[in-house]
């Protein structure tokens, strides 16, 4: 029990990280499904890409020799607003290509050409890393005081890049919800999310409005990118696939379609899959482990789907569209 | 007389690819032509009883004749009727009944699993060795092809009982998520009881008894055990797709064949109709999976040693590529898009990587404009283009949907009576 207490602070940090970088990724699959019902299954492809570019600037950095010369303060912002524009922009053209001629077809294709897409975006990252580095698992270089940790307390510290993460994903999520609120371009997506054709009997673009959706969708996607590259190190092509189901799950616990239900399905499932993930082994006596926390993620999600489909901030979503 | 000419053209055609297999048993080209010569066959307006028999003697006699040749083309014949097979069990609930399912691998791994833990010492494990001792006899393995289709058919029902009420999207991420579970739980359910053997996998695994063996010693023929295998798994998996078509076909000019189509259509419209929803999808679930089930069996026979990485999420969506391929509710293209996303995978991708091989100890090296002079032994190694089945699947699935979404052999009920509106 005294073993419970002291883990407790660093579980919900690291909750608290995971749930963040869930409720970034998860806006962008709820954006999308807000404005057109569909699951941009590619959308844990885009996130990668922004922690693909967020590598090779680094790398880049470093093999020129500077990269110990510039301040952490500099330099994420740099990395992050890069893996933004990477990812807003690739999803923007994976919108044009992929989705948007499949736009009246029945529901379902759309979501396999996604699926398609995403594999397709995989093997791609694998196949340029491969020429351009020979290898594809790469690592984030340690940057400079963002490993250094700050002593709260007598038994806790807490690193300084949990609090860079976090505060930076509160920064952009006060940011999108301002966008999405209080703008101009918000009321043009809240409108084409409500009702298509209304909205373009307006005068609303909604072919530039969806553009709009899947760039900042993918931005947000970016930037956890970058963020998640910078918390674990270690990426791959494939890495987006378990964060990119369980930011989906987020999207699914909070509401799907609902901004404000994303974030808080993102910090509720990272905060419920790290305490799963510390305390299983404790509470059934090492029997079980973290190795299910996975399996805990998908557990909730075919539950909440079965038994509350709207999820817990509930946004109603038409049965048959 | 034309049937005659027809009956001369498949002939020659047939005969003459043997002969250049056979002649040349290294040559890529000549084995997909081979291949091809059973859709020259299917195309051939022949009757029907001359085209089975063909297809009869182009299947039971000249591929294990070639496989006897070139034991890999036996392998690739293996492979290919492995994913025919569940292809047509994925074309069942996706393409007839139009339910996206993204987990279907979950169910061909329980019927893998079934016979790798009571076909090895695995099941000594869990249960007490005074009582029965592991594994079993070679003949059980009869039994399990069966219990293969029962435990699929099980799972499939279990699991589609409280998801088939979802609407379609959810109903593919959910699936999608209890197809991971499966894996995961292969993967871990080493402990507390030591049931998969985590991701150490189970080997060696019991294969099917060699009943005819001294017979066919008698006989005069000594063919070496592990080529014996090969035949034996070819001639299993070519009954078991033959059993599966039949089903299939049977199942398609049935009412419940119907029924999945009318629900694939519109929903609300065959539930207005009086189509029990639940229950025909539950029957779709069901038959899908148990077709699953009983290739893992042979599966898990044949490779000896399976553990969890043969059923990720990856061969879900490599058996759904292959559907989509072929055109979704149809039979004969699930059976195209299944060999031609195998022969692309096992011969067109390994081809590429054995010359990319080649061309990097061949010492060459290229001037290139802009570049300069290049090695090509510099090639990154990382580069195998056998590993990109990823790329594979993906590019099939986004051209198929945008361009040619009913398929490259369009189900033909659905443009016939229907009518496209």
């Amino acid at each position: 029990m005294e073993f419970a207490l002291t883990l407790f602070p660093q579980v919900l940090v690291d909750g608290l990280v995971l749930g963040f970088m869930y409720a970034l990724i998860a806006l962008g699959y709820t954006m999308v499904y807000g404005v057109l019902q569909f699951i941009n299954f590619a959308h844990s492809e885009i996130f990668v890409t922004g922690a693909f570019v967020g590598v090779e600037i680094l790398l880049g950095f470093q093999s020129a020799g500077v990269l110990a010369g510039i301040p952490s303060w500099v330099l994420l912002p740099i990395l992050v607003i890069a893996g933004m524009t990477a990812s807003g922009f690739l999803a923007v053209v994976v919108e044009r290509i992929a989705y948007r001629p499949l736009r009246n077809a029945p529901r379902l294709v759309p979501l396999l050409s996604a699926i398609g897409v995403s594999f397709v975006l995989q093997d791609a990252i694998r196949f340029m890393e491969s020429i351009w580095r020979n290898a594809f698992y790469l690592t984030y270089p340690p940057l400079q005081g963002l490993d250094r940790r700050i002593q709260i307390g007598s038994t806790f510290d807490i690193s300084v890049k949990s609090l860079v993460v976090i505060g930076s994903s509160i920064l952009m999520l006060a940011a999108l919800s301002f966008l999405v609120n209080k703008t101009k371009m918000g009321r043009a997506i809240r409108a084409v999310a409500q009702d298509p054709q209304t909205a373009s009997l307006m005068g609303v673009d909604v072919n530039q409005v969806v553009s709009l959706t899947f760039l900042i969708g993918g931005a947000m996607g970016g930037a956890a990118g970058v963020l998640f590259g910078i918390q674990y190190t270690l990426i791959s092509p494939y890495t987006g696939f378990i964060p990119g189901i369980k930011a989906f799950t987020a999207a699914v616990l909070g509401g799907i379609g609902n901004i404000p239900g994303a974030m808080v399905g993102g910090l509720v499932l990272g905060l419920l899959e790290s305490f799963s993930a510390s305390y299983l082994s404790l509470l059934t006596g090492g029997a079980f482990g973290a190795e299910y926390k996975d399996i805990f993620s998908f557990l909730i999600l075919i539950l909440i789907l079965i038994l509350r489909p709207k999820g817990l901030l509930g946004e109603v979503v038409g049965e048959k569209a | 007389m034309n049937a005659l000419k027809y009956l001369g053209l498949a002939l020659f055609y047939v005969g003459g690819t043997s002969l250049l297999v056979i002649v040349f048993p290294h040559s890529l080209p000549a084995f997909l032509a081979f291949q091809s010569s059973l859709l020259l066959l299917y195309y051939l307006p022949l009757s029907p009883r001359l085209r089975v028999s063909l297809a009869f003697v182009v299947l039971a006699f000249l591929m294990p004749l070639i496989g006897s040749i070139n034991g890999y083309y036996l392998e690739i014949a293996i492979q290919v009727g492995i994913f025919v097979a569940l292809a047509l069990g994925l074309n069942i609930v996706v393409g007839m009944a139009g339910l996206l399912d993204l987990g279907y691998v979950a169910f061909f791994a329980v019927g893998a699993y079934l016979w790798a833990i009571f076909g090895s010492s695995q099941a000594n494990e869990f249960i007490p060795s005074s009582w029965i001792q592991f594994p079993l006899a070679p003949s059980w393995f009869f039994v399990f092809l069966l219990l293969g289709v029962v435990a699929g058919a099980c799972t499939g029902f279990i699991l589609g009982l409280p998801v088939l009420r979802l609407r379609g999207d959810y109903l593919a991420i959910v699936t999608l998520g209890f197809g991971e579970v499966i894996r995961v739980l292969a993967n871990n359910l080493d402990k507390p009881i030591n049931l998969t053997n985590g991701p150490k996998g189970i080997t060696p695994i019991q294969r099917p008894p060699l009943f005819f063996q001294p017979l066919l010693e008698d006989l005069g023929f000594s063919i070496s055990t592990p080529a014996l295998y090969s035949l034996y798994f070819y001639f299993l998996v070519l009954l078991v797709v033959t059993a599966v078509i039949t089903a299939t076909r049977r199942l398609d000019h049935s009412p419940i064949g119907r029924a999945w189509e009318a629900i694939r259509e519109d929903e609300l419209a065959a539930a207005s109709m009086g189509v029990p929803l639940i229950r025909m999808k539950l029957l779709a679930f069901a038959t899908g999976a148990s077709f699953a089930g009983i290739v893992g069996v042979i599966f898990s026979a044949k490779q000896y040693f399976i553990n969890p990485e043969s059923f990720t999420f990856m061969e879900s969506i490599g058996v759904l590529a292959m559907v989509i391929l072929g055109g979704m509710g149809s039979i004969p293209g699930a059976i195209l898009g299944a060999t031609i996303v195998t022969v692309l995978n096992l011969e067109v991708l390994k081809g590429l990587s054995l010359w990319l091989n080649t061309l990097r100890n061949s010492g060459l090296v290229l001037s290139l404009p802009f570049v300069g002079d290049y090695a090509l032994s510099q090639l990154p190694a990382q580069l195998e283009p056998a590993k990109y089945e990823r790329l594979v699947f993906g590019i099939i699935i986004v051209i198929m949907v945008i361009f040619r979404p009913q398929g490259i052999w369009p189900a033909r009920r659905r443009l016939g009576k229907v009518g496209r509106t």
